[in-house]
């Protein structure tokens, strides 16, 4: 298969992804954006941070992440072959360090000695406090006062890497509200912090940013495949909260025309039910969080609360390019709901020993769908965005188990 | 001339400073709001910012962020604000009304129809905190189409180019956010405050208000030395949380009539 090129260099200068992205934030925060614009294209164009980088994601995450043929689940299924893309294996167990390692190097070439995070389940508050210690920055992150209570586990390890974890108790005291107060931290300390966002959204240049960082995912793939499998797949599937980890694998291959892309949201307790969190399924375009994109939201455009199993996919919105990726046809999104997700980890868990995140339990869930449909010379490649390990409780609670 | 204009020109005539009051429409249930917006007119209130509840108010500390969580309690939207304000003008066709919100609630009514609903309502000005104007060029063409400013802010750290193109494109009122930080924080830096009022009018003809820490009638005053306009929202809310929804008008009344005094004192 050879890559075709397509005229794809977005985002434009001004942050947009066709409508979608932007810069809508209070003015405030116009400059703070303006300096991080220039000093990412500084980063980027700098061989030396470029050589650090790829550095610490070999020495300090571990990577590359390996691909790994799931050959029994994708026999017992019966049709397409399942490939996995490992990025459960990294330090501190999910992709969310790719990002956090470069937005902290950011930081330090600003000389910003003081970080802020928002998280929801939080791995992304693990992996701020984990390389805000690596480079001895003081570390603060917000976290909705009901994932607090329901993650205590990952509110303890961000403790023990020494970052500060301050539960938010407005709105819905779940990951948007987090996002929200991290924004407000941002403004009032806007000279010494910098906001380590988590995932592909926020105002330009944070989609891109947090794009590229996680592009290591996708350009591994695509040198690992063909060694694995002996071509490239015909599909990539992952999971989409915001959307980091799908933007990661799903970004090197855009200009591969002949590989599907499927991004799997979060139908909850099925879509009917309003229990959701399927921004580009369910939502329609507006404006949260510093950017125009699918949102989740009433007749009155006040955003609304969303459910599901994994607490990772539980964002009312979704980073722009996916947005804008959806409306020009170059990726599918679906839905998978807690059931099928619960189902799909147990399943991995059984059948090849390895423990999924509820958010990859999505894309696993969808894998396992479109398998069977397919002949088994066919290949799919799933994003195993993160491992499952912080999630027992909540599948045991799923089960009727009690620790 | 826009309403907001002439209030600002017989301001200008009498040598007095403009009060702008800011309240949480819906606050802290729908009744209240008109109400409050005629008591803030006897008050002595010269134009009144009327703020649209949005379910993520990133700019607003926690006092406003509270007004309008009782407000969506009773589930008021964009719609149910015009209708407020609609209710308003039947007895007050004098005072301009600006509404002040986030973009969501704006874009989900289309922006067409919200620019034809706000004129018919008799909207004079929109502030819209995460609109800057390099977004919303054709937004802000059309009210003023419409007969409406779009007021825009600029902020601390707001660079001197950034003024420059910020100012060309003002008209209204120029709403300058005294402190990094959100609606109700901290103390004001009078001087640096005033340095940076300066920095606008080096540039601009337009009026220039300050809000953001505004706290009382000594504060409002100091501001207007050098600003055209002192705007307070937090302190006027913590005065409705502190009263019933009977008393609010009343309680809103006594705290702006202070802050008026004050301000026209010694002129």
């Amino acid at each position: 298969m050879q890559a075709v090129d397509l005229p794809y260099d977005l985002p434009d200068a001004a942050g947009h992804f066709g409508p979608y992205g932007g810069i809508f934030v209070s003015e405030t925060l116009v400059h703070a954006l303006d300096e991080l614009k220039i000093a990412y294209a500084e980063c980027r164009a700098d061989p030396a941070f470029m050589a650090e980088f790829e550095y610490e994601l070999k020495h300090y995450v571990g990577r590359p992440s390996p691909v790994y043929h799931a050959k029994r689940w994708s026999q017992l299924l019966g049709g397409a072959q399942i490939y996995l893309k490992r990025e459960d294996l990294n330090h501190t167990g999910a992709h969310k360090i790719n990002n956090t390692v470069g937005q902290a190097m950011v930081a330090r070439y600003m000389g910003k000695k003081r970080v802020i995070a928002e998280t929801g389940a939080g791995q992304h508050g693990v992996a701020s406090a984990t390389v805000a210690a690596r480079y001895g920055m003081e570390c603060v992150v917000y976290m909705g006062s009901e994932d607090v209570k329901r993650q205590a586990a990952n509110v303890y390890r961000m403790k023990l890497l020494g970052a500060t974890v301050v539960p938010v108790d407005s709105g819905s005291r779940t990951l948007k509200d987090a996002l929200n107060e991290a924004m407000r931290d941002w403004v009032t300390n806007v000279t010494d912090t910098f906001y380590i966002i988590g995932t592909v959204a926020g105002p330009h240049p944070y989609p891109m940013m947090v794009r590229d960082f996680q592009c290591v995912i996708g350009k591994e793939c695509i040198e690992q495949m063909p060694a694995m499998a002996g071509r490239q797949p015909d599909a990539v599937i992952a999971c989409v909260g915001g959307g980091s980890n799908a933007m990661g694998i799903f970004h090197p291959y855009i200009p591969y025309g002949d590989v599907r892309l499927i991004g799997v949201e979060a139908a909850g307790r099925g879509l009917a039910s309003g229990k959701h969190a399927a921004s580009i399924t369910a939502g329609k375009p507006g404006i949260l969080h510093g950017n125009r994109t699918y949102l989740i939201q009433d007749a009155n455009g006040q955003i609304a609360e969303t459910h599901s199993i994994s607490a990772g996919l539980d964002y009312p919105g979704v980073g722009p390019e996916h947005a804008w990726l959806n409306d020009s046809g170059r990726a599918q999104y679906v839905t998978i709901e807690d059931g099928q997700a619960l189902q799909a980890f147990h399943d991995l868990c059984h059948y090849e020993g390895i423990i999924p995140a509820l958010e990859s339990s999505h894309a696993l869930a969808y894998a396992a769908q479109l398998a069977p449909q397919l002949s088994a010379d066919k290949i799919l490649l799933v994003n195993l965005s993160g491992r499952g390990d912080k999630d027992m409780h909540t599948v045991a609670e799923a089960s009727g188990i009690q620790f | 001339m826009s309403r907001i204009g002439t209030v600002f020109e017989g301001l200008r005539k009498t040598g007095r400073k403009a009060l702008i009051p800011y309240v949480t429409a819906g606050d802290p249930e729908p009744g209240v709001t008109v109400p409050v917006l005629h008591a803030m007119v006897d008050a002595g209130s010269d134009m009144i910012e009327v703020g649209v509840p949005f379910s993520d108010p990133m700019a607003d500390g926690p006092v406003i962020q509270k007004s309008g969580e009782r407000a969506l309690k009773h589930g008021t939207g964009l719609r149910d604000v015009l209708q407020m304000i609609r209710t308003f003008r039947t007895r007050d066709s004098r005072t301009p009304v600006i509404l002040m919100g986030y973009a969501n609630p704006i874009e989900a009514m289309g922006t067409s129809l919200f620019v034809k609903e706000a004129s018919h309502a008799g909207v004079d000005g929109v502030i819209v905190v995460d609109y800057p104007p390099e977004e919303c060029e054709d937004f802000s063409a059309l009210l003023r189409k419409n007969g409406m400013d779009m007021i825009f802010l600029l902020a601390p750290t707001s660079t001197a180019q950034r003024v420059e193109s910020v100012a060309k494109m003002a008209s209204g009122y120029i709403y300058y956010v005294s402190l990094k930080g959100t609606t109700g924080a901290g103390h004001l830096d009078l001087q640096d405050v005033e340095k940076n009022v300066q920095r606008i009018r080096d540039v601009s003809g337009i009026p220039v208000g300050v809000g953001f820490g505004i706290r009382d009638g000594a504060t409002a005053r100091a501001i207007c030395n050098f600003a055209d306009a002192a705007i307070i929202g937090s302190r006027v809310i913590q005065e409705i949380e502190a009263a019933t929804p009977a008393t609010a008008p009343a309680k809103v009344k006594a705290f702006l009539s202070e802050v008026r005094a004050a301000m026209d004192e010694g002129e």
